[in-house]
C-alpha cells in the first residue's frame, strides 16, 4: 500500500528554532538557568520568586544570571533594565518580549 | 620576648600519589609514582604529554557543586587538604576562639585554569567583555584561604604567600611567627596548585623546564640522575595545622611534630636560574638552622627541593654539603618530587607533610627513578636512591626555592 504514496518533499517545512521560540521553551529554559546556576530545586522556581530573597543569590549571582540569559537567549540586557529583573517572572517576560 | 613554641596537630594532603595522608604516606614509603599521560586537556601538540594529575578525584564528594564551581581547581584542592587537616586535629569548633585561628595559605600562580578558560572565551566573541562576574574572585590566589576561613569561620589573619616553588614554606614559616609571637592560638597553612593546563604545561616547557620523556612518564621525574631531563608538573595540595604547644596540650591535642625554624634568603640573581653555587639555598638552611637554634648535625632528613632539572639539583646539594659539612653524608635526604611531581606553590606544604610523615613513622622515603647517579653529584651522600628506609629521624628539614630566586627551609622536631 505504501507504494502507493508520493512523498512531496516540497511539503516539508524546516523551522528554524531561534525563530520559534515558544513561550513555554522560554519559560523552561530560564527556570533550568536558574537550577543549575543557584543550584536550587526545579519547584523553588516559582514566577514570583526573588533572585535574592527567596533563592539565594548575591549580587554576583544575580549579574551572572543576567549575562546567561544573554548568551541563551541571544539579546543584550542594558543594565537599568537588568536592575528590574528581580524575580523568575520578570525575566520570564522580560526574555519573551526581547529574545530573537 | 619569650617565644611560645609552635606544634603540628593536623594534616591533609591530596596529592597525585594519593588523596588522604594515609594514602600518601602509603604511596611515598613504597616509592609510588604519581605521573601519567595528561587528561585534563588535549595535549597531542605539547612537547610534554604527561603530569603528575590527581587520581579518582571528584570534587563534589567534597564540596557541593554550587560552591565548588565558584572555586578555582587550585581553591578546591585547598579545601579539600585543609578540610582533612581540620578533622584531624579534632577541634571542638565551638570552644576554639576562631577570631585567634589564621589561614595563611601559598599558591605560585593562583587560578590559571580560570583566567585560561575566561580569556579563551573572550577571544572566541567580538570583543565585547562578557566576563563571568566570579572570574576575579575565583583566579585570584588569596581565594584559596578566604574560602578556608569562610567555609570555617576563621576570623585571624589571612592570606596567601606568593614566591614560585617556595610559596607554601613562606606560609609555614608566616604562620609559625604569627603563634609563636602569641598573635594567633592556630593557624589553618600549607599551600595547593593547580597547574596542568595549557598555559602552564605550554609556558613550563617554552623554558625547556619540564621533561620531555613521553615515552617513559612514570620514571620522568629523576632527580639526582644523569639523564634528568626537567621537571614534571604536578596538582594537589597539602595542610597543617599549625597550634601553640600550650594550647594544643590543654584541650589534648595528637601532637605530630613540632616546627622548630624558618629561614629565608634571595639568590639575587636570575629569575629563573639557581646561583651556581647554591648560595641563596646555603643562606636559607642556614637561617632556618639559626633560627632553630639547633646544630647543623642535629638533623637527620632532608627533604630537598630536589625538582630533577639539570641545573637545580647539584646547586642543592652543594649547598647541603656547604652547610653541614661532614654530617651531609651521614644524614638522609630524598626528593619526593621523584614521585608527587612538582606541586610549585603546593610542593613545600606536601613536603612538609612529608617531613612530618617521615617523622612520625622513623622511616625516610625514597628518591625514585634514579638509575644512573649524576657522576656530577657527591657520591657519597645517601640520597635515599629508588628505596625508602628505617631510620631515627629526630629533626626534619624541608626545602623550597622558587622561580625569582626565593628560597625557604621549614625545620621539624619529633616531640
Amino acid at each position: 500500500m505504501f507504494d502507493n504514496l508520493s512523498f512531496n518533499s516540497n511539503l516539508c517545512i524546516v523551522f528554524e528554532p531561534q525563530n520559534i521560540l515558544e513561550m513555554a521553551d522560554i519559560a523552561e529554559k530560564v527556570k533550568s538557568i536558574i537550577v543549575e546556576k543557584l543550584g536550587v530545586e526545579a519547584s523553588e522556581v516559582t514566577p514570583e520568586a526573588s533572585f535574592t530573597n527567596d533563592l539565594g543569590a548575591d549580587s554576583l549571582d544575580t549579574v551572572e544570571l543576567i549575562m546567561e540569559f544573554e548568551k541563551e537567549f541571544n539579546v543584550s540586557i542594558p543594565d537599568d533594565q537588568a536592575e528590574n529583573i528581580q524575580t523568575v517572572g520578570q525575566a520570564i517576560t522580560y526574555l519573551e518580549e526581547n529574545a530573537k | 620576648m619569650e617565644l611560645k613554641r609552635v606544634v603540628v596537630t593536623g594534616l591533609g594532603a591530596l596529592t597525585p600519589i594519593g588523596n588522604t595522608v594515609s594514602e600518601y604516606w602509603e604511596g611515598l614509603s613504597t616509592g609510588k609514582s604519581g605521573c601519567g599521560p595528561i587528561t585534563k586537556f588535549d595535549a597531542e601538540k605539547f612537547r610534554t604529554r604527561f603530569a603528575c594529575e590527581l587520581k579518582n578525584f571528584s570534587v563534589e564528594e567534597f564540596i557541593p557543586r554550587q560552591e565548588a564551581r565558584k572555586m578555582d581547581p587550585f581553591t578546591q584542592y585547598a579545601i579539600v587538604a585543609s578540610d582533612e587537616a581540620i578533622k584531624d586535629a579534632g577541634f571542638d569548633m565551638e570552644a576554639i576562639n576562631k577570631n585567634k585561628v589564621g589561614v595563611i595559605w601559598g599558591s605560585g600562580i593562583g587560578g590559571l585554569k580560570t583566567f585560561e578558560d575566561e580569556m579563551i572565551y573572550f577571544g572566541k566573541g567580538d570583543g565585547t567583555p562578557k566576563i563571568n562576574p566570579f572570574f576575579i574572585p575565583k583566579m585570584i590566589a588569596d581565594s584559596s584561604s578566604g574560602q578556608i576561613s569562610i567555609r570555617n569561620g576563621f576570623r585571624g589573619p589571612n592570606y596567601v604567600t606568593v614566591s614560585a616553588c617556595s610559596s607554601a614554606n613562606n606560609a609555614i614559616i608566616d604562620a609559625f611567627n604569627y603563634i609563636r609571637t602569641g598573635r594567633i592560638n592556630i593557624c589553618v597553612t600549607g599551600g595547593s596548585e593547580a597547574p596542568v593546563t595549557i598555559a602552564s604545561v605550554g609556558g613550563f616547557t617554552a623554558m625547556r623546564a619540564m621533561s620531555e620523556r613521553n615515552d617513559d612518564p612514570a620514571t620522568a621525574s629523576r632527580p639526582y640522575d644523569v639523564n634528568r631531563d626537567g621537571f614534571v608538573v604536578g596538582e594537589g595540595a597539602g595542610a597543617l595545622i599549625l597550634e601553640e604547644y600550650e594550647h594544643a596540650k590543654a584541650r589534648g591535642a595528637k601532637i605530630y611534630a613540632e616546627l622548630i625554624g624558618g629561614g629565608f634568603s634571595s639568590d639575587a640573581y636570575h629569575i629563573t636560574a639557581p646561583h651556581p653555587e647554591g648560595y641563596g639555598a646555603l643562606l636559607s638552611m642556614m637561617d632556618a638552622l639559626e633560627d632553630a637554634q639547633i646544630k647543623p648535625e642535629e638533623v637527620d632528613y632532608i627533604n630537598t627541593h630536589g625538582t630533577s632539572t639539570p641545573i637545580g639539583d647539584p646547586q642543592e646539594l652543594k649547598a647541603i654539603v656547604d652547610c653541614f659539612g661532614d654530617h651531609a653524608y651521614k644524614m638522609s635526604i630524598s626528593s619526593t618530587k621523584s614521585m608527587t611531581g612538582h606541586l610549585l606553590g603546593g610542593a613545600g606544604a606536601v613536603e612538609a607533610v612529608a617531613s612530618i610523615l617521615a617523622i612520625q613513622h622513623q622511616f625516610v622515603p625514597p628518591t625514585i627513578n634514579c638509575k644512573d647517579l649524576d657522576p656530577a653529584i657527591d657520591q657519597n651522600l645517601d640520597l635515599t636512591l629508588n628505596q625508602g628506609k628505617a631510620r631515627k629521624i629526630d629533626i626534619a628539614l624541608s626545602n623550597g626555592f622558587g622561580f625569582g630566586g626565593h628560597n625557604a627551609t621549614v625545620i621539624f622536631r619529633k616531640v
